[in-house]
């Protein structure tokens, strides 16, 4: 019975990382077009070209992989998978439910904020092990970025987790109200553009800026390894979404049926911040690496303080 | 799969899951895909010409100062998480707040003189 209830967490863990990110990335090609006046991918699937991505996956998995001879063989072919599975780890601790997590660790937060920085090191693996210029500099570029955020992330997640006194995301979702919104929502513009800055998207993509540097530190690879990276990007805008939702967004919280139906209200709120995600990299120009980090030091982290600071206050004033 | 390390063991399983899944993913893709090397395809890509000098090379990490500054934050940072679920319990109150704003005040002076030292404008 326990083998049986862990088979299905395990599986229903991969199942939501396989699909979800797939979902985020039709939506993408399919709001950009829109935005930019285009149709998007039409014919894949008849539909709309709803089965784009999956033939772009099996298209994927026949291609040729090339590993430069002047490349680290084995740091070069591992990199993609320590870039992905870290995104995967954090599902394991998002409530979609009350008390429904696949597991509720205790320090919740900690461990998805750890877990995911965990996958700039994948970046920094592609890099450094292409042999390639531009590689290089894309990967020293994102290792910059996520110093430079990390920061204010980890402020304005502490300050969510000060609000409801837990370190449980189920424990924060629980501890939730409505007037959270204004009272954390400086956290949640904190948290929300650190998290873009983490995922490389734009207007924070000078690591795989196209225009300079080909492709940053993903310019060597090719076939399956390469739509691993890509599934890595997609699944990070998934979890960096879900954790915004649960923080500062209520998670499962809803209107009714909060018990039967928390899944679909969080899986609601994930994908309208996907949307956000997306809609800015179709709005806005790329960052210089000066106003990147700009921006964080002189922007979000005094803004992050100050929040901790009202945290602060407001708690001990009220309790 | 109860207390403290079965929470444990299952994030570790499911590690196991997802090296599985890469692991199958790429061994498909091994049966799959072509194999056929030139000493072309095998060049570094350098925009259509052939790569020049090496990309070890000596070069100026602008970034070293944000990555001290990061290091002196980042530590500072991970002691808030176990103080934040306490501060608010009863017995720490008022004391816990005034550690709070000294503990900011300690950051806030921090990156004031980082800035004043002009080590937040690029080089």
């Amino acid at each position: 019975m326990i083998a049986l209830e862990v088979v299905a967490k395990l599986l229903g863990c991969l199942l939501v990382f396989l699909t979800v990110p797939l979902l985020v990335g039709q939506m993408e090609h399919k709001a950009m077009a829109h935005m930019q006046s285009r149709l998007g991918p039409m014919y894949a699937g008849g539909f709309h070209g709803w089965a784009q991505l999956v033939a772009d996956g099996v298209k994927f998995a026949q291609k040729e992989s090339v590993v430069p001879a002047r490349a680290d063989r084995r740091v070069f072919e591992l990199a993609p998978a320590v870039a992905l599975l870290p995104y995967l780890f954090v599902l394991i601790t998002i409530p979609v439910g009350p008390g429904q997590t696949a597991r509720d660790l205790s320090v919740g937060v900690f461990f998805a904020l750890a877990v995911v920085s965990v996958g700039v090191i994948g970046v920094l693996m592609a890099g450094w092990s292409s042999a390639n210029k531009y590689s290089l500099l894309g990967g020293m570029r994102a290792g910059a970025q996520l110093m430079a955020y990390e920061l204010p992330l980890v402020l304005a997640a502490a300050s969510a987790a000060m609000a409801a006194g837990t370190l449980s995301l189920d424990g924060i979702v629980h501890a939730w109200r409505w007037w959270w919104l204004p009272y954390q929502g400086i956290a949640a513009v904190v948290f929300f553009v650190a998290a873009l800055a983490e995922l490389r998207r734009p207007p924070f993509d000078m690591p795989v800026a196209d225009s300079e540097i080909v492709f940053g530190p993903f310019t060597e690879y090719t076939g399956l390894r390469f739509a691993l990276f890509l599934l890595a990007e997609y699944g990070g805008i998934v979890v960096f979404s879900a954790l915004t939702a649960v923080l500062f967004l209520g998670g499962w919280k809803g209107p009714f049926f909060e018990a039967q139906l928390g899944w679909l209200w969080l899986l609601l709120k994930t994908m309208a911040l996907s949307f956000v995600v997306i809609w800015l990299r179709v709005t806005y120009p790329r960052l210089r690496a000066d106003q990147l980090q700009k921006l964080a030091w002189v922007g979000l982290v005094p803004l992050a303080l100050a929040q901790i600071a009202l945290t602060g206050v407001v708690r001990v004033t009220t309790s | 799969m109860h207390g403290y390390f079965g929470g444990y063991a299952l994030v570790g399983l499911l590690g196991l899951v997802g090296v599985g899944f890469v692991a199958v993913g790429l061994g498909a893709n091994r049966l799959l895909r072509p194999w056929r090397v030139t000493p072309e395809k095998l060049l570094t890509y350098e925009s259509g010409v052939d790569p020049v000098g090496e990309d070890w090379s000596q070069s100026h990490v602008r970034y070293y100062v944000y990555a001290f500054l990061y290091v002196v934050f980042a530590v500072d940072a991970v002691f808030l998480f176990p103080w934040a679920t306490v501060f608010a319990l009863a017995g720490f109150g008022a004391i816990s707040l005034g550690e709070m704003f000294v503990f900011l005040g300690f950051l806030a002076v921090g990156l004031v003189y980082a800035w004043k030292k002009g080590v937040l404008t690029w080089v």
